[in-house]
């Protein structure tokens, strides 16, 4: 799925890496807890997650994954897009819930890593 | 190659920044997507621990042919129990480091399932200090 599509789903806003909203994702982790997304051995996939701080970008980043969705409506801090950017990370802030969101992608067809 | 890093106990906000310079060194030798991801994961797990529990530590990074080797020696407290810190689930993390994302018991036994060779000793009181060994040839 094209993260352009993503973004008009979650009724969403690219607040950095917008050079990448053409790229396409197959699989979704969604979690606050960024102790299992570190457990995930595979790296495509989107982040769906409504932590807001550096160290969910760093999570992103040390993961290798590229396209975050920020839910819940969360302010993406300077400091956040600051790590994003030269990670090359993209992000999305949704104002929806993460079980919107989640439900949303995954009724379009966005698959779950497990 | 062995580089050294200070890292700060309770600095949230540069907690990473080591494991985010190895994962560039090692991009630049051109390891394998699958290699990085272990040594940084691990890593950083390593590096959280460091910030969310100790004063202050040093990560040394050593960097062969063959492989990496990670050090990661702090002063703090100390863990008196080491295999039931290492039992998933159990954790001492205070509620600030829980509202970043951490603190769920998860980070030593993920350390050990991405390392080759894991090593942890500690003393009460003085320190604790984590060895982290991924060969490169898979």
């Amino acid at each position: 799925m094209k993260i352009s599509k993503i973004c008009e789903l979650v009724n969403g806003s690219i607040v950095c890496g917008e050079s990448k909203k053409d790229e396409e994702v197959e699989y979704a982790f969604a979690s606050d807890l960024m102790s299992d997304v570190l457990t995930v051995r595979s790296g495509n996939f989107i982040l769906i997650t409504g932590l807001a701080n550096v160290q969910s970008v760093r999570t992103a980043e040390m993961s290798d994954v590229s396209f975050m969705l920020v839910c819940r409506d969360k302010e993406v801090t300077p400091a956040m897009i600051e790590v994003a950017d030269e990670s090359n990370i993209l992000i999305v802030r949704s104002p929806f819930s993460m079980f919107r969101c989640s439900g949303i992608l995954f009724k379009e067809g966005l698959k779950p890593v497990f | 190659m062995l580089t050294e890093y200070n890292v700060e106990g309770g600095d949230f906000t540069r907690a990473g920044y080591a494991s985010s310079q190895i994962k560039k060194t090692l991009k630049n030798l051109n390891i394998s997507p699958e290699i990085i991801k272990r040594v940084v994961v691990a890593l950083y797990e390593a590096e959280v621990n460091i910030v969310a529990h100790a004063f202050k530590g040093v990560i040394s990074a050593d960097i062969s042919n063959s492989g990496i080797k990670l050090v990661l020696e702090d002063e703090g407290p100390g863990i008196p129990d080491i295999d039931m810190a290492m039992t998933k689930g159990y954790s001492t993390a205070s509620s600030r480091v829980r509202e970043m994302g951490f603190g769920a018991g998860m980070g030593l036994p993920n350390i050990k399932d991405n390392a080759d060779r894991f090593n942890i000793v500690s003393r009460v009181g003085e320190g604790t200090r984590v060895t982290i060994e991924i060969d490169f040839a898979g």
